[in-house]
Formats: structure tokens, C-alpha cells, sequence
């Protein structure tokens, strides 16, 4: 398949894959723990943070920039718990707050930037919607050296990472370090978030973070499960979206690859056995004509 | 006599409004304890202040005489039901085992020893036959009882329970009340945040009446005085019994919420 | 004649009060997330009804954008009604398909027309002035006429509807019985936030109708306890927060909408901080305050619980409240010599007792 061998090709389609299998995976966590939200507010407020590190140092590499895209997503997820914590603004107008005077800033900086004279600035606005036809290699490895070390921890912290998840009012009385693992989950979101920003910019990001959550628990019971299915719809809807924009001039990748994964959202609420729309309508209508029968 | 938990001078404030007012509170070893209050008493936050998932402004709580701190492996506890998404995914024998997280320790994952002991648990719920449901299947109930069975999973000294009989069904709530008969009689401790002042004296042996305050706290024959109840649910009482210890019902007040 | 500095500035100050508006209520009824949904889908409504009227002045546009404001809270409704979704994952799961058709569509469709997506985010505040029609005979901004005509609807729907919104918004329940259907006060609502949203949208992009739909509300509630008296300070502080934005962004050379967006969050950032009664100066110092006349209290309170028992000589020592209250030393000693001073409390040589007027309080607690 030319997806595969041709170079550019090759690095969109594994790159997007691995972003939908990782923000699929860790988005997971976000859904369940009813933060579903965060990882918008994040993603939008990463952007002050990608200008200020072009700014402060100049260069256009991605490990300087994801850094301080990632910081300034840390900064805004820590105003916006002590805004609800230590006020009466609820979450809602917190989160929708953050995230437009965050973005607002990083639109400042980037006018800003784009006034200097260097050839350097040119794709800083790629960050806006994404630009997976840019990705190259190095990226790929940006991608894997931040989400390789989120998916450890997850992976080493199994059974305290879900009983968190479910009720964290107990792990604490049973001596479990809550808030520290509360951090730890945040920051394995923003790790998330900075992986997408490239391939589906700010403002589509948190449709990859939420989307495969949700498609995924329809169809099991499982958390172990959910989240690896969550990590394969991500990278089959990153796949499908890939190759549709190969096919066509005008179709950017970020938002076909956000579509695609709402398709499969969608048919995943409609017919996932037991817990479908129509799945479940359908037994009842059967349940019906049984009854009758008799 | 040897006391189970003694909490001490235990005071809880919400902004300026005190939700716990130094209360002192003895629980000897091996009685069933029923903390009863009108609705806002702060039975549910003295549950959670003892426990350290509410920083107190004051007060200790000791457990079989040492520090809390030191003492979590012999305290299990049942939270309110509401507590928790039970759209979660995960089935209840998982759930049961979160009950052993705490003696897992880092990096350990749950194996057979956990799986056993959680299965047990389910038995003495008899949930065993629900052990692979989703826990969103459950009836209220059930989803009780699989608490509980965590709880008991946990194979603490001590358990604290929040309001674990209400909503629940005549099925559960004898199974919860010959569970916690069992954990008596292996000398264990139970202390339960309880609604239903009518039961309070065929179920438990001891009462503490909380209203922002400890009104009283003993053995029920003594303590479960209608001059007492009055005290608590300020003159909102009418009691049945000619005694004034028999029985006695609420009569339906506003709830300002708990 | 105005200026076209004046202009753009008048626009930025009616988007302002018009946002500010709605915006009250969407963060009283804690549905500020929505207006994220609605500003990101209306881009969708508008490149629709351009697909089909060929022009951005058609009136087709209002109606397809409201009507696409109200498709994505009725989709959004749809899914977490399902109750296979919650909310919050509900509104993340709409408004990035909705928004990706539209990017799609402008790319593949409307190619060069000033539709791009950049200014579906930033805006085109500093061009708006250019763009003008006539109305009544008078040659004005296109955006300013729409952005006016937001505020007087918002304007006339809150003088018509104040009492039906305040009630829903605080007792939907009582509402419903009285006979005020919620969902048409929520649709009401709804409509008028995307009708705003795309008025406001092509001057001043849809990032910024979020901040100003939310961060002046939220400012506001943070300095009073009052609905009138909300909604006005919520306009005062939108339309501050546009000018000091617009002479900011003037300054440095950079994106207007930007700038208000940021002013908007610094004005939230210090009544947060410093709000008279609810920021978080005050806070900390009516904590010690409180801290001080709460330890006062229980001590006496303290006091009076174990007046009567046996182990009073234990239990009101002052080294007790040390070690069992877990008071600092010199925290315990300020309070007992406060309960001293004030009459509370007195010493009878190691033990502490209570006077009648300490006994009085503590009883009264």
C-alpha cells in the first residue's frame, strides 16, 4: 500500500495512528473521571505556551515547542482547579474561561510573532487546526518519547489508576497517595494533548482525546479492555482519515481523521450489542413479538 | 474496657459555618453503633473527618489505640452508594478486589490470594452468583451488598458504614444486618451512619445522637431516651413507645440537605 | 462621521454588552460550555447557508446559524440523553464533527473567499470598518448594524423575559409547575447565544465570543450577590475589557481580539485575587479572623463538655488544647488569653474555667 512505503505518506499515516492509539488510550481516564472538558480547555490553552517557546528561543524544533506547549497546558489545568476550588465560578464557565483567555493570549503571541522578520515563524499557525502532511520522522519520535513514558506509568500503576478512577474516596482510606495520582493523571493528559497538537491542532484535539472513550465502553464491560479498544478505534479512525485526505486535494487530515472517529462514535452508540440505540430496540421489539406469540 | 476508636474533640467547619462541633466520640471493641441526626447533623462529614477524607479544624482519631495514620489497615469503609459512577466498566468481582489495594502494595498486581478472598466476600453477600456482572446491571440493593462485600474483603478491624440501608430492599437489608451480626461476633467493630430511628434498638448496641454536637453517645437501652431525641431533632420526634426506648419514628421534616 | 479607530472600537463595545448578556445566564445556569459548542458550529450554519444563498449577506446566514446553534444543543441533548454519555462528553463529541465539516467544506468549497479559518478563530476586527452598508440612508460598518441589532434583541428579550429566566434559572422546578416551560426559556436562550455568536463571529472570531460571554459573567459574580446588579457589571466589565483590549492591542501591534480576550481574563484574574469579599485576599484574611474566633468558641465550648466530668483537670489544662486540639503553642496561648480577655474563660491556678458569660456561649453555639 502507498500509505505505507511512500516516505511522506508513511509518516502521516503511522503518525496520525499513533497519536489516535495514545490521545485514544489516555483520553479513557479523562471520560471516566468526568473531565471530558479538560482536555479541551488544555489543548486551546497549549497555545500561549508553543508561542512564548518559539519566542524565548527561537527555534522551530518540537520537543522546544510541545515543552512549552506543555507547561502552559499544566498551568492552566492548575489555575483552573483553584479557580473551582477557592470560588463560586462552577466548572463549566471555569473551563470556557481558561480556554478562550488562554487562546486569546496565544493569539496575541503569535500576531506578535508573526511580525518578526524571520522565515522561522512560518507554521506556527499550523498548530491552530494541525497539519499532519508536514509530519515528519522527528515528530514521530517526539510522539513516542512522550507517549511512551505516559503509557508506562499508566501501565505500572494499573490497579491504583482504576481504583482511583472509580471511587476515589476510598483509595484514600485505604492510604493510597490521591492527589499526587490525581497530578500524575493530569499530566499524562497534557502529555496526550501535546502529541495531537501537530496532526489535529488545538482546537480538534479533545474530539480525539473523548471520542474513542466513548465508542469503546459501548462495546465492554471492561476497563482493561476499553482502553485498548479505545487505543485501536483511535488509530483505525486515524488510519481511515489518512487515507481519505490521500485521496483528495483540499481534505486536511486533522479534520477528516476527527470525522472519521465521530462516525464510528456514532455507530458505536447505535449498535454496540447490549448497550445500542438500536441494539437495544431491537431486542425489545423482539421481546414484544415473543410476547405476543404466546 | 478496650476501646475500638476514640475520636476526640473532632470539629469540622465549612466556611464560617461549623459542621462538626468538638466532638468526642468512644467506640468500644466489638459493638454494633448506630450514629443517628436529623438531616444536616453531620453524621456523614464525622464519618469522613474520621476517616482523613475531610481535613478537620481540630481533634484526633485514634484506632485501636494508636493514630489513624498509623492504623488504616484495620479500618474499612462503605461509602454512600451515590458516591460513585456506576456506569464504570468494571464487574463486581474487580470491584470487590479494590478492597485489597491497600495490603497490595506498589507494583503487586491482584492475583489468586485476592481473587479468593474477594469471591468469599461476594458469598457472604451472597453475591457470588453476580461476580462477572457489569456493576451498572445491579439493583440498588445489590450494589449495596457489593460494597459491603469490598468492605469486608478489605478483612479490617474496623468498618465504617455511610447510610449502607438506605434505599435498599428487604433482601438486602437482612443480609446486611446478618453480616454485620457475623462481624460482631468475631469481635469486630461497626459504625453506621443510620436514617431509620425505628430499628435503631433491634439492630444496634450502642447510639451516638449528633446534631453539630454529640447529644449523647452509649449503650441504646441507656442513651435512646426520648429526652435525648428530642434533644437531637429538637422536639421534630414522636415517639411510640410508652417507655420512651421502644421505638420511635421521625415525622416528616423539611430536609435542608445533608 | 466616525473614525474608523472609533468604529472598530464602538463595534468591539457593543459585541461586548451583547455577549454579555446571554452570557449571564449561561454561567448562572451552568452551561457555559455550551457557548463553546455554539461558537465553533455557527462556522458551520454560516458556510451552509453561503453554500446555498453565494453571498455572506444574505439573511439566510442568521437563520442557518441560529438554527445550527440550536441543532448542536439539541444533538448535544440527544446524546447525553441516551444516558450512554455524560454531558461534558456529549458537548465534546458534537462540536468537533460539527466544526470539521465546516473546515472541510470551506476548503474544498468556498477555496479564496475571506472565509478562511483563521478568521473563524481571530476575527477581522481591525477590517471591519471596510465593510459597510447602508440603513436608513446612512453609510455604516457592516457589523456594527448587526452587532446593535444583537444588543437590542438580547436587550428586549431580557426587559421581556427577566422574571421567566430568573425563575428558571434558580427553581426550574417551581417554573415548570407555574407553567413556564423550561425547554422554551433553555431553546429561548440557546437561540439568542448563536444568534449573537455569529454577529459577533466575523468581526471578532469565535474564541473571543466565548471570553466575552463568560469571563465578564464570571468576573461579576465573583463582586455581587445580585441578578440586576450582575448583568450590569457583567456589560461594564465586557465593554472595559473591549477598549482596554482594543488600546492594547494597538499598542503592541498584535491581534485585537486576541488582546480583549486576555484583558478579559486579567480582569477576571484580579477579582479573583482581590474581590472585595469573595477574592482570595479576603478569604485568607476573614479566615484568620474566623480562625481566631472559631478556636474562641471551641474552647469554650470545649470547656463546657467537660465541665461536669470527672476528668476536668485533665482535659482543661492548657496543655491539653496542644496536644489534643493540635493547636500550635503560641496559637493556643493567643486564644486563651483572647477568651480571657473577653470574659470567656478564666484561670483557676492550672485549670481553665468557664464564666457565666462564656458558659452563656458556648450554650448558645
Amino acid at each position: 500500500m502507498e500509505l505505507f512505503t511512500d516516505y511522506t505518506l508513511r509518516n502521516v499515516t503511522l503518525g496520525s495512528m499513533l497519536l489516535g492509539a495514545i490521545s485514544g488510550l489516555l483520553g479513557c481516564f479523562a471520560v471516566l473521571r468526568r473531565q471530558a472538558l479538560l482536555g479541551d480547555a488544555m489543548s486551546h490553552a497549549a497555545l500561549p505556551g508553543i508561542a512564548l517557546a518559539f519566542l524565548l528561543t527561537g527555534q522551530r524544533d518540537p520537543f522546544t515547542l510541545l515543552l512549552g506547549a506543555a507547561i502552559a497546558a499544566l498551568v492552566a489545568a492548575l489555575w483552573l482547579l483553584a479557580i473551582v476550588r477557592t470560588s463560586r465560578i462552577k466548572d463549566d464557565a471555569a473551563l470556557a474561561l481558561i480556554l478562550a483567555v488562554f487562546f486569546g493570549f496565544g493569539l496575541v503571541l503569535l500576531s506578535y510573532v508573526q511580525r518578526q522578520p524571520t522565515a522561522a515563524q512560518a507554521g506556527l499557525k499550523s498548530f491552530l487546526f494541525g497539519q499532519a502532511a508536514a509530519l515528519v520522522e522527528r515528530d514521530l519520535w517526539a510522539m513516542l518519547a512522550i507517549g511512551g513514558p505516559a503509557l508506562a506509568l499508566i501501565a505500572i500503576f494499573w490497579p491504583q489508576v482504576k481504583l482511583i478512577s472509580f471511587d476515589p474516596d476510598v483509595a484514600r482510606s485505604l492510604g493510597l497517595p490521591v492527589r499526587r495520582f490525581e497530578v500524575l493523571l493530569t499530566g499524562v493528559l497534557v502529555a496526550a494533548i501535546v502529541i495531537g497538537l501537530q496532526t489535529v491542532g488545538v482546537v480538534l484535539m479533545s474530539a480525539m482525546l473523548i471520542a474513542p472513550a466513548v465508542a469503546a465502553r459501548q462495546w465492554t464491560n471492561r476497563l482493561e479492555t476499553m482502553v485498548l479498544l479505545a487505543a485501536g478505534f483511535g488509530a483505525l479512525a486515524a488510519f481511515i482519515g489518512a487515507w481519505i485526505s490521500a485521496q483528495g486535494e483540499r481534505l486536511a487530515t486533522g479534520p477528516v481523521i476527527v470525522l472519521a472517529m465521530s462516525a464510528l462514535t456514532a455507530i458505536s452508540l447505535l449498535i454496540a450489542p447490549e448497550r445500542g440505540l438500536l441494539w437495544r430496540r431491537w431486542r425489545l421489539m423482539r421481546q414484544w413479538q415473543i410476547g405476543n406469540g404466546e | 474496657m478496650a476501646f475500638a476508636v476514640e475520636i476526640e474533640d473532632l470539629t469540622v467547619a465549612y466556611g464560617d459555618k461549623p459542621a462538626l462541633w468538638d466532638v468526642d466520640l468512644r467506640v468500644p471493641q466489638g459493638v454494633l453503633m448506630a450514629i443517628v441526626g436529623p438531616n444536616g447533623a453531620g453524621k456523614t462529614t464525622l464519618l469522613k473527618a474520621t476517616l482523613g477524607l475531610i481535613k478537620p479544624a481540630a481533634g484526633s482519631v485514634r484506632i485501636h489505640g494508636q493514630p489513624y495514620e498509623q492504623q488504616r489497615r484495620l479500618v474499612a469503609y462503605v461509602p454512600q452508594r451515590s458516591s460513585v459512577d456506576w456506569d464504570f466498566p468494571t464487574t463486581v468481582l474487580d470491584v470487590v478486589m479494590m478492597g485489597r489495594y491497600g495490603q497490595l502494595g506498589w507494583l503487586r498486581r491482584p492475583g489468586r490470594a485476592e481473587r479468593e478472598a474477594a469471591l468469599a466476600a461476594l458469598e457472604q453477600v451472597q453475591m457470588a452468583d453476580f461476580a462477572h456482572r457489569q456493576i451498572g446491571q445491579l439493583s440498588g440493593g445489590q450494589q449495596q451488598r457489593v460494597f459491603l462485600a469490598r468492605a469486608l474483603a478489605q478483612n479490617a478491624e474496623v468498618y465504617f458504614m455511610d447510610e449502607p440501608f438506605q434505599g435498599v430492599d428487604a433482601v438486602t437489608e437482612r443480609a446486611i444486618i446478618h453480616v454485620l451480626r457475623k462481624l460482631r461476633a468475631a469481635g469486630k467493630t461497626v459504625v453506621v451512619v443510620h436514617h431509620d430511628l425505628q430499628t435503631v434498638p433491634e439492630y444496634f448496641d450502642q447510639v451516638a445522637l449528633i446534631n453539630v454536637r454529640r447529644i449523647a453517645a452509649g449503650p441504646v437501652r441507656e442513651v435512646f431516651t426520648e429526652a435525648n431525641l428530642r434533644a437531637t431533632y429538637g422536639g421534630r420526634v414522636a415517639l411510640l413507645g410508652a417507655n420512651g426506648s421502644a421505638g420511635a419514628v421521625t415525622t416528616p421534616t423539611p430536609a435542608p440537605g445533608d | 462621521m466616525l473614525t474608523p479607530q472609533l468604529e472598530v472600537q464602538l463595534i468591539a463595545v457593543i459585541i461586548a454588552a451583547a455577549c454579555a448578556l446571554p452570557g449571564v445566564f449561561l454561567v448562572l445556569r451552568r452551561m457555559a460550555m455550551l457557548s463553546d459548542a455554539i461558537s465553533h458550529t455557527v462556522l458551520l450554519g454560516i458556510v451552509l447557508a453561503y453554500l446555498i444563498s453565494n453571498s455572506l449577506a444574505s439573511p439566510l446566514l442568521f437563520v442557518g446559524t441560529a438554527a445550527m446553534g440550536v441543532i448542536t444543543v439539541w444533538l448535544v441533548e440527544m446524546v447525553s440523553g441516551s444516558r450512554l454519555v455524560r454531558e461534558d462528553a456529549a458537548i465534546g463529541l458534537v462540536f468537533p464533527a460539527l466544526f470539521s465539516i465546516a473546515v472541510l467544506l470551506i476548503s474544498r468549497y468556498t477555496g479564496n473567499i475571506h472565509l478562511d479559518t483563521d478568521s473563524v478563530l481571530l476575527g477581522e476586527l481591525a477590517f471591519a470598518p471596510f465593510d459597510r452598508i447602508e440603513l436608513l440612508g446612512i453609510d455604516l460598518p457592516r457589523a456594527l448594524i448587526f452587532g446593535g441589532g444583537a444588543l437590542i434583541l438580547n436587550a428586549i428579550l431580557l426587559a421581556l423575559f427577566y422574571k421567566e429566566l430568573k425563575l428558571a434559572t434558580f427553581d426550574p422546578a417551581l417554573a415548570a409547575t407555574l407553567g413556564f416551560s423550561p425547554a422554551i426559556i433553555h431553546y429561548g436562550l440557546m437561540t439568542s447565544v448563536s444568534l449573537t455568536a455569529v454577529t459577533a463571529f466575523d468581526a471578532v472570531g469565535s474564541i473571543l465570543v466565548i471570553a466575552l460571554m463568560v469571563a465578564p459573567p464570571a468576573t461579576a459574580y465573583l463582586l455581587t450577590d445580585r441578578l440586576p446588579r450582575m448583568i450590569g457589571l457583567s456589560v461594564a466589565i465586557g465593554v472595559a475589557a473591549a477598549l482596554s483590549g482594543y488600546w492594547v492591542a494597538r499598542w503592541f501591534d498584535v491581534s485585537i481580539a486576541g488582546a480583549m480576550a486576555t484583558m478579559a481574563g486579567i480582569g477576571f484574574g484580579a477579582a479573583w485575587l482581590f474581590a472585595p469579599q469573595r477574592g482570595i485576599v479576603a478569604q485568607a484574611l476573614q479566615h484568620r479572623s474566623r480562625r481566631e474566633r472559631f478556636a474562641v468558641q471551641m474552647l469554650t465550648l470545649h470547656l463546657l463538655n467537660h465541665e461536669s466530668t470527672g476528668d476536668a483537670a485533665i482535659e482543661c489544662h492548657p496543655r491539653h488544647l496542644i496536644e489534643e486540639l493540635r493547636w500550635p503553642p503560641a496559637f493556643a496561648n493567643a486564644i486563651v488569653r483572647r477568651a480571657e480577655q473577653s470574659g470567656l474563660v478564666r484561670r483557676q491556678g492550672d485549670v481553665l474555667c468557664l464564666t457565666e458569660q462564656g458558659r452563656a456561649l458556648a450554650r448558645d453555639l
